[in-house]
């Protein structure tokens, strides 16, 4: 009984010592600022971590976009906030952005993934990667504000006029500054734990089922009647819906979001990839204990900023050589069973 | 007038995207893997160049041939280091996941040589080019002869794999691998041949962008990589005319974007196209549908 507990809810409760420790800690005064002002992005790279997980370990496809769903979460539920600022409490309006960011995030999945995810191949690779892209472009060229006589909308600085009393929430290439400072460590732990919970129970319900079975053979989970696309779709938007969340967490972090293209890059894509890639692909747990430790570890030890990059690639190439090629799993299965012949015979003689 | 120049430079940058296609397309219908460190390749390739011959101050001919050997020779390097090992894996995800890794560790070891400051390339194409109607239409140097190269790349291509030997197993490995093995056919050194092949043009393509677009910095590559790849998705993926043709389309549909809609927003189109032929017709232009065996 304590066992199956332990198993099922031993990382939840690790994940709220964790927090009670360092809240406990600040508290105390005995963080330094920086190292205060680093609990909350760990929070929301890990749980767009998880998210990618969700599409490269449980659904099996490639997304190199994540960067691009954080994004559309960061600027929607930015641009909610800025909007409600006057009208709704704070505890109410982080609630709602909240719902926005998730929401429109969900709803960018799900267009991108009608086109790729009917297709079978590597296509979601490419595409994510062309639509991230997309996003960082227009949202940099993209002028947007509300005043008295209504929305404006320009691609253009000149063209762009608004009243006095006008509100600006989209200044180009300088992105939206103003929103509201309401993330927080406990916020971002408890969307932590949210999002730990959805995915563990996605993963043990029946459509978790039928999505994995999609990941491990596609043809024998067709013949089974398990409807490929809807499945896939389901779990794509699920994924985009998650980084959405951590994007809301960001720009309420950050407060101003100027040239996004140093947050929502390439870059950043492939830095959510080495955290899955190191986590376990596949290991939900393993993704958030991967995010919070690479993110510590560089920002910690300056030094290694230069090179952190180059060694991000390294052990990208490592870990796949090691973990999926046919012949070192092969020289890896003869070792196990070499020691094991070797320790019994051991064993025997004693 | 000015249409017909743009037309011209378009199909100038469609050229390079068609040759850097050329390299996609093939190593996709050969090896069965999406290279993401294609596009990287290319910025070695401008790399070598600029040092051969702006910092070392050799003959631009020979550092355009040191080039295209030493993309040549990291084609074929990392095919043998980092994919080979992994054909055969049980999912597909893992060559995915090297080549993204592949393509970063080639831009962040350019950055650590080069650094992240754009460097000045000096065009390696000196012709002025030519002037006709009285001035009114100038199509320069650079641009006719980028059209011509991808034209001879091409042709050569298309004659390597119809009259070679090579070639033929090439064909043979994209159709079936254990067929192409019984009938005696090395794969691993068809695939090898595919890589050198590829990445040697993609040596060629960085010299002719770079003549183009004469600042080299260790992200140059990723871009027009992933163009291409829209370009060869476009023309059908495996086909080599396709590959052409999609490059064609894709440099004119930029350029012309880049010029009457808005010049932030033609990389969005460019992918917006992407997105419209999966909608519409996956294969491509010239791709053919190909049954699954069970």
């Amino acid at each position: 009984m304590l066992k199956t507990i332990g198993k099922k809810y031993g990382f939840y409760i690790v994940i709220v010592l964790f927090w009670l420790l360092m809240t406990l800690l600040g508290n105390a005064g005995m963080l330094t600022s920086h190292f205060s002002s680093l609990l909350v992005p760990m929070t929301y790279y890990a749980i767009a971590a998880v998210a990618l997980n969700l599409c490269v370990g449980i659904l099996g496809e490639l997304s190199i976009g994540h960067a691009g769903f954080m994004c559309i979460g960061a600027f929607s539920g930015a641009i909610f906030s800025l909007l409600t600022k006057e009208v709704l409490p704070g505890g109410l309006r982080f609630f709602l952005a909240f719902v926005v960011g998730i929401a429109f995030a969900a709803l960018f999945g799900f267009l991108i993934g009608i086109p790729v995810l009917r297709l079978k191949g590597d296509y979601l690779a490419i595409v994510t990667l062309a639509f991230g892209e997309i996003i960082k472009n227009v949202l940099q060229a993209v002028y947007l504000g509300v005043d008295a006589q209504g929305v404006h909308l320009s691609l253009d600085m000149t063209t762009f006029r608004m009243e006095p009393d006008g509100l600006t929430l989209i200044k180009g290439a300088q992105g939206v500054s103003g929103t509201p400072r309401n993330s927080s460590f406990t916020v971002g732990i408890i969307v932590l734990l949210l999002t730990l919970f959805l995915v563990h129970h996605l993963m043990d319900s029946r459509d978790g089922r039928a999505i994995m079975a999609i990941r491990d053979n596609r043809i024998a989970a067709e013949a089974t009647g398990i409807h490929v696309t809807r499945y896939k779709m389901l779990a794509f938007t699920i994924s985009a819906a998650i980084a959405g969340a951590a994007g809301v967490l960001f720009s309420h972090n950050v407060t101003t979001m100027t040239n996004i293209s140093n947050y929502f890059n390439y870059n950043a894509s492939i830095m959510l990839l080495v955290y899955v890639v190191l986590g376990g692909i596949g290991n939900i747990n393993g993704s958030v204990i991967a995010a919070m430790i690479l993110y510590l570890l560089p920002e910690l030890m300056r030094g290694l900023n230069r090179y952190r990059m180059l060694i991000y690639a390294i052990v990208l190439i490592l870990m796949m050589l090691v973990n999926w090629a046919p012949g070192v799993q092969e020289r890896r299965r003869r070792l196990k069973a070499f020691l094991k012949t070797r320790l019994t015979r051991a064993g025997k003689e004693a | 007038m000015s249409f017909l120049n743009y037309l011209i430079n378009g199909l100038s940058l469609g050229s390079v995207y068609a040759i850097i296609a050329l390299g996609y397309t093939m190593v996709y219908g050969i090896a069965k893997m999406l290279n993401f460190a294609h596009g990287d390749i290319i910025m070695v390739g401008s790399y070598l160049v600029y040092s051969s011959m702006t910092m070392a101050g050799l003959h631009p001919v020979l550092s355009i041939l040191i080039a295209v050997i030493g993309c040549m020779v990291l084609g074929v390097v990392t095919e043998r280091v980092a994919y080979r090992p992994l054909r055969g894996a049980s999912s597909s995800l893992a060559v995915l996941i090297t080549a993204i890794g592949v393509s970063y560790l080639l831009q962040n070891l350019s950055l650590l040589i080069f650094g992240a400051d754009p460097k000045a390339f000096t065009s390696v194409i000196t012709w002025k080019g030519i002037t006709l109607f009285d001035g009114a239409l100038q199509i320069r140097g650079t641009a006719i002869v980028t059209i011509l190269v991808g034209l001879v790349v091409l042709f050569g291509l298309q004659a390597f794999i119809r009259h070679t030997k090579s070639g033929q197993a090439m064909l043979a490995v994209a159709q079936d691998k254990g067929a192409a093995t019984l009938c005696g056919i090395d794969v691993n050194r068809t695939i090898a041949i595919t890589f050198a092949i590829g990445s040697s043009l993609a040596a060629v393509a960085g010299v002719l962008f770079c003549s183009t677009y004469p600042t080299i910095t260790p992200y140059i590559g990723a871009m027009p990589g992933i163009k291409a790849f829209v370009a060869a998705v476009f023309g059908g993926i495996g086909s080599i005319p396709g590959a052409m043709i999609g490059g064609l389309t894709l440099g004119v549909i930029e350029i012309l974007s880049r010029t009457y809609i808005s010049s932030q927003l033609s990389d969005a189109i460019v992918f917006a196209i992407l997105i419209v032929v999966l909608l519409v017709r996956p294969t491509g232009l010239l791709g053919k549908r190909v049954m699954e065996k069970v």
